[in-house]
Formats: C-alpha cells, sequence, structure tokens
C-alpha cells in the first residue's frame, strides 16, 4: 500500500534531496507500524522522537492505513 | 546587594541595601513582588506612580551556564494588569556585577518630551548619573544606539527604547544589546517601553569596570550544580551543540505546529499555513548555506550561553537582514499574515526591532487589521508599509501600536486572539488544549512562556499528552506555571527547560547553583512553593487592579468555531480554568 511520508529537522536527507518537509510517496507492506516504517527508511533510532498520522500525534506501533500522511520529527525544541 | 532607586521627578537617586524581605528575590520574583508591594494597582500605567523595575537572576553575572536573564515588570499599559518581561543580555550580567539586585525607576519628570539616559558605574558602590537624551529621539535605534557605544566606550551594556515606547504604545518592548552590541534582545511583551519612555528615559547604560562581581555563599556547591547543568545542556539532543536549537533556531516548531494542525494561520482560522516549509527554521538554515556558502550554526545572546540559539537570515548578497528571527516573530509576521516570503518576513523583524515594537504583538495585530479588509492576507509589502506607520506615529500606525485588541475594537472584528488584551503566540489553543489554559489564567495576558505545556503535549519532553484532549490539562499547566515562575527567577533562559525537564541531575542542578549563590538549603518542594508564592503575589495586583477570575477566559470565537483540520474548538470547561488558581 501506498503512503506519504515527511521528514523534517535532521532526518530530512533520508528520503533523498528534497527539502524538509517534502511529501514523498512511500510503498509499505500492509499492517506495517510507524516503526517498521522507520525502518525501512533506515532512520536512526535515537532520533525519531515524534510522529504524525494524519496530523496526530501516534507511537512507533501506531498500524498505517492505505493513503495516510506520516510526519516524522527528531527531538527538537524552541519557544 | 544593593536597591537602585532612579527619581525622574527631579533626577536623583537613592543607593540602600538590598531589605532583608527581598534578599531571597531576584528575577521575576523580585520584580513582581515589588511591583505588587510598591505600584497602586489601579494607576494608570503611564502615568507617576507606575514603576519600572529591573532585576537579573539569581545566577546572572556567574559562570552558570546560559544564565544571563533580565526581568523588567511594571504595571501594563496593554493588559492593565501586572507585567513581566525578560531577555538574555550582557546587561544582566553587568547589573549582578555591580550588586544591584534592583533597579527601580519611579516618578515622571514634568518636562513633556524630554528624555534622559543614566548612566550607573562602579565607585565603591553603584553610582548613576544623568544624561540629555532627547536628541536621540524620532530615530530607529540602530541609528542611535552605536551613540552610546562611542559616548562610553566598548565595554557597556546598554538597555534602550524605541520610537513605540516614544509614541506611549502598547505594542513597544524595552531592548537590550546582544553580543554584537545590536539593539535586538526584547522585553518585548506588554508595553514595558512605554513606562520607560513616560519616565522620560531613554537609555540605561552599564559599566560594570571595577565592580566586585556576584558574591557566591557556598562555592563547592554551586561548582557542583553548575557542572549537572552543564552536562545536561550538553547531552540533550534540543541544547547540545549542532542539536535543534543550534543548528535550526526556535523557528524550527515552525513544521511541527504545522504538522499538529496547531500553527495559527490567518489570524487565528486555520492550524496549517501551505508556506510553513518555505519560512520554517530547516528554511532558514538550507537559506543561509546557499547564500554564504556554508553552513551557519546559531549564536548566543548573551555571554556564557551554551545552548546558542540565535540565528541570522542574510540576504541574496551575504548581508544580513535580521538577527534573531525567533520561531514566535517567523510565525506572527510569517504564518499569521499568511506571508510566507522569508525576506519580507526577516524585514518585518528587523523593523519591529528598529521601532522598538513587540513581534507577537505587531504580527498578530496586522494579521486582525488583513481580516478587517486594511491589506489582504499575504500582502507582506503592505505588512511593511504598515510596520513604517506604526513606526511614524501616524494615525493608523498608532491604533495598531495599541495592540490586536484595541485594533480588533476599531475595526469591528469579532475574531480578535487575545486574552486580558495581549495577543496570542503561536500555538493554537484549539489543537493543544494545555497551552489554551495558560493563555487563559496566567497573569501575564496570552503569553506561552508563563506555562510552556507544548514540551510534553508536541514535543515529547517530559513525556508525551495528547495536545487535543483537555484532560489533566488544568493541571499540567498550574504545576508549568509555577515552575516557571522559579525558572524566570532564577536567571536561567527558558530553554534550559527542555533539558532539565527530561534530566532530573540537570533539574537538581539548577537548584544546587542557587543554594550555592545564595547559602540557602532549598529543595525541589522548596522552588516549586516559591514559584506559587510570586504567582499568587501577581494574581493580588491583577484583582486589585480589577482583573479576576472572568478574564481568565478565552475570546469566543475560540469556543464556537472549529479549527481546520482537526475542527477542534477550545472545549475546557470554565471550572477547570477556574481550578489553575484555586487549587494553587
Ligand atoms: S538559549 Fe537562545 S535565547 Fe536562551 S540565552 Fe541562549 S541564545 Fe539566548
Amino acid at each position: 500500500m501506498k503512503i506519504t511520508v515527511k521528514l523534517f529537522a535532521t532526518l530530512r536527507p533520508y528520503l533523498g534531496e528534497g527539502a524538509s518537509g517534502t511529501p514523498v510517496s512511500v510503498e509499505i507492506p500492509p499492517g506495517a507500524t510507524i516503526g517498521q516504517l522507520a525502518e525501512l527508511l533506515k532512520l536512526p533510532p535515537g532520533e525519531v522522537k515524534i510522529c504524525f498520522v494524519n496530523g496526530k500525534i501516534c507511537d512507533l506501533n501506531h498500524v498505517l492505513a492505505d493513503g495516510d500522511e506520516v510526519g516524522i520529527f527528531p527531538p527538537i525544541g524552541g519557544g | 546587594m544593593f536597591f537602585v532607586r532612579v527619581n525622574m521627578n527631579d533626577r536623583t537617586y537613592q543607593v540602600t541595601e538590598t531589605p532583608p524581605e527581598y534578599r531571597h528575590l531576584a528575577g521575576r520574583g523580585l520584580t513582581s513582588t515589588l511591583v505588587a508591594n510598591e505600584v497602586p494597582p489601579l494607576c494608570h500605567p503611564l502615568g507617576p506612580n507606575n514603576k519600572l523595575v529591573f532585576a537579573a537572576g539569581f545566577l546572572s553575572g556567574t559562570s552558570a551556564p546560559t544564565s544571563a536573564r533580565i526581568s523588567v515588570g511594571a504595571k501594563s499599559p496593554l493588559t492593565g494588569g501586572i507585567k513581566e518581561a525578560n531577555a538574555g543580555t550582557s546587561w544582566a550580567a553587568d547589573l549582578a556585577a555591580m550588586n544591584i539586585q534592583a533597579l527601580i525607576i519611579e516618578g515622571q519628570p514634568k518636562e513633556k518630551g524630554a528624555y534622559w539616559g543614566i548612566t550607573i558605574t562602579w565607585e565603591g558602590k553603584p553610582k548613576v548619573e544623568f544624561f540629555e537624551s532627547t536628541q536621540y529621539t524620532g530615530k530607529v535605534l540602530p541609528d542611535v544606539y552605536p551613540a552610546m557605544y562611542e559616548k562610553y566606550g566598548d565595554k557597556i551594556s546598554v538597555c534602550g527604547v524605541g520610537m513605540a515606547a516614544e509614541h506611549g504604545y502598547g505594542n513597544s518592548g524595552v531592548v537590550f544589546n546582544d553580543m554584537h552590541k545590536r539593539p535586538t534582545r526584547y522585553a518585548g511583551r506588554g508595553g514595558m517601553g512605554a513606562v520607560m519612555a513616560s519616565k522620560g528615559l531613554k537609555f540605561i547604560v552599564l559599566n560594570r569596570m571595577g565592580a566586585p562581581g556576584m558574591p557566591i555563599v557556598d562555592k563547592a556547591l554551586f561548582e557542583e550544580g553548575r557542572k549537572k547543568m552543564i552536562d545536561a545542556l550538553r547531552t540533550h539532543a534540543i541544547t547540545k551543540p549542532k542539536g535543534a536549537l543550534n543548528t535550526y533556531g526556535t523557528a524550527v516548531l515552525i513544521n511541527i505546529m504545522n504538522e499538529a494542525g496547531g500553527l495559527p494561520t490567518r489570524n487565528f482560522s486555520s492550524g496549517r499555513f501551505e508556506g510553513a516549509p518555505r519560512i520554517a527554521g530547516e528554511a532558514i538554515f538550507e537559506t543561509n548555506k546557499k547564500r554564504k556558502g556554508e553552513e551557519i550554526y546559531n549564536h548566543a545572546c548573551s555571554p556564557g550561553c551554551i545552548i546558542q540559539c540565535s540565528n541570522t537570515i542574510f540576504d541574496e548578497k551575504g548581508d544580513e537582514i535580521t538577527s534573531c528571527l525567533e520561531y514566535e516573530s517567523d510565525w506572527s509576521l510569517g504564518a499569521d499574515c499568511g506571508i510566507d516570503n522569508l525576506d519580507d518576513v526577516a524585514q518585518l523583524n528587523a523593523l519591529c526591532n528598529a521601532y522598538g515594537l513587540d513581534t507577537i504583538e505587531t504580527g498578530t495585530t496586522i494579521a486582525v487589521a488583513m481580516e478587517a479588509g486594511v491589506i489582504p492576507f499575504g500582502d507582506s509589502k503592505g505588512a511593511i508599509n504598515l510596520v513604517h506607520e506604526m513606526g511614524k506615529g501616524t494615525p493608523i500606525g498608532r491604533i495598531l501600536g495599541a495592540g490586536a485588541a484595541t485594533t480588533g475594537r476599531v475595526y469591528g472584528v469579532t475574531r480578535v486572539p487575545v486574552v486580558k488584551g495581549q495577543a496570542m503566540p503561536a500555538y493554537e489553543p484549539r489543537a493543544v488544549k494545555g497551552i489554551g489554559i495558560t493563555y487563559a489564567t496566567t497573569t501575564m495576558g496570552a503569553d506561552h512562556t508563563a506555562g510552556y505545556t507544548i514540551a510534553p503535549e508536541i514535543l515529547g519532553v517530559m513525556g508525551k499528552q495528547d495536545p487535543l484532549s483537555p484532560e489533566g490539562k488544568a493541571a499540567l499547566s498550574r504545576a508549568f506555571q509555577a515552575t516557571t515562575a522559579f525558572i524566570d527567577s532564577s536567571g536561567h533562559c527558558l530553554f534550559i527547560a527542555f533539558a532539565i525537564l527530561d534530566i532530573a541531575s540537570g533539574y537538581q542542578g539548577m537548584i544546587d547553583e542557587v543554594n550555592g549563590v545564595l547559602g540557602t538549603s532549598w529543595t525541589a518542594d522548596d522552588i516549586l512553593k516559591q514559584g506559587a508564592e510570586i504567582l499568587k503575589a501577581e494574581r493580588r495586583f491583577n484583582e486589585a487592579a480589577g482583573i479576576g477570575k472572568e478574564a481568565d477566559r478565552m475570546p469566543e470565537f475560540m469556543k464556537t468555531e472549529p479549527l481546520p483540520p482537526h475542527n477542534n474548538v477550545f472545549d475546557v470547561p470554565d471550572a477547570a480554568l477556574d481550578s489553575v488558581f484555586a487549587e494553587l
């Protein structure tokens, strides 16, 4: 199944050369979790901090559905 | 330590030992307690009975990392309530080095339109001298700041106010120098600039030469605490060198708030801005890299900061447009106005700094004016023009300079994102409920720093909480507000919280540092209690000024207009809002 993935800040290079947050279509096996997606993209485990699915914060064992929009952030802060 | 009282009625001053009851107060704790004790709550904020109080934190002027914060307090002309705004600057360290625990500006000169500056130097104790400053008024800050360095040398720190303050705007900050003598570090919120200008005071120049430095009672304990704090800041992913703050600056939050559907856009009508990636911290980093031909990491705003989150924005030719463009400013002048041109956002920021305007209040006010049809959303050149009107003090400029609430009233706008007259910062309360509780209940008017529940609600710092749920958020906001009141007194920049809320030894480090300086033996419980006492003093002042719990409410549209993309309203019951202070 196909989902859309956006990687931000220091994670950006793991999806090729697009700008931070550029949506990229990714093919994943049905029933895959965010954690499995992160492995598939070879994201360094310590760098995966906050994950959004369709704008809602989800944890790594959240099961993805066809057409989901996923956003993944490393640890960030500001104010 | 000393209290220095400057009387602007007759340009005299008085230096006394710190009274015993104030000995263990600093920063916000000291400014708020002094204002609550000495300022008549019903006085006019720009009249002779208001007082402007400066106090550095407990640790300012010591070698504790990231600790050069200065608090500025008074009755606010924007909210009508008590105000504390703070900034990071060498000025804080210098005030502390001269052992000035509080600098209190009182009275008002009879001469209308006349301005003075003061210099404070060390001659066995602090010495104040006055100088004529009327000639520096009516000009932008970058044109007059250098005159102070020419006159008084390189070793000084400078505090001042801009044209916005001279016009008496509720939107006007007090500015301090950064490490490169730029007038850019603002105690921005709530009109503290206008209070200073109302006293005929344009500049406060500090020269610490010969001063004894901050006394430390228990040096070993202080050192121990300092090491723990440094370890926490150096290891936490957010605060470490080349970590998120050092690389992307605070504007790294643009994308995550957008993703969360909580980036207020076009005057709080949506939680998503399609132009977000173009103004985000990552875009700033990449744009600078392209224009300067190298990766540019951020710098410190003040001496001794090891987080170093302050960025610089460069134009096509590689020349500086502005420093620093914070998340809040980037958002208010960008997303909230529907503007996605980074160079124009940077220029708007530079203009706010030049005129002495608070960037948050300015962006949100222009967005309200856009809603009213004064200019269209996204019109960055029109926005630049409006900021010039504010600086010049034209009739429309004065309306805007009075803030978002006044502008909404003048133009008959119903969607006006303010609490207690102060505009909301860059987090949508309908998408992040805890921060909405902070906006509603803090004594300051809508203010994110007062209780930054974004940490657990969005950033996964100190656990994780669902941002869309109101459950348990009153308690969360209360705990954050009390802790923050203490951190705002410590002298540390609030950004240390990212590290010390996750790393317990870092939190203990802060307590050890303060105990080391004062010779006290406060525990974690004690500092929470002190934080609560500060909040209660502020609250008492506000109630006496006519700002009670009825003012702890969200604007109506947030309870009735669902916010895309999550289509939530602000659904925190009034009883929960009231419980924040009732159960403090
Ligand atoms: S973390 Fe940033 S804002 Fe805080 S003191 Fe350091 S440079 Fe200044």
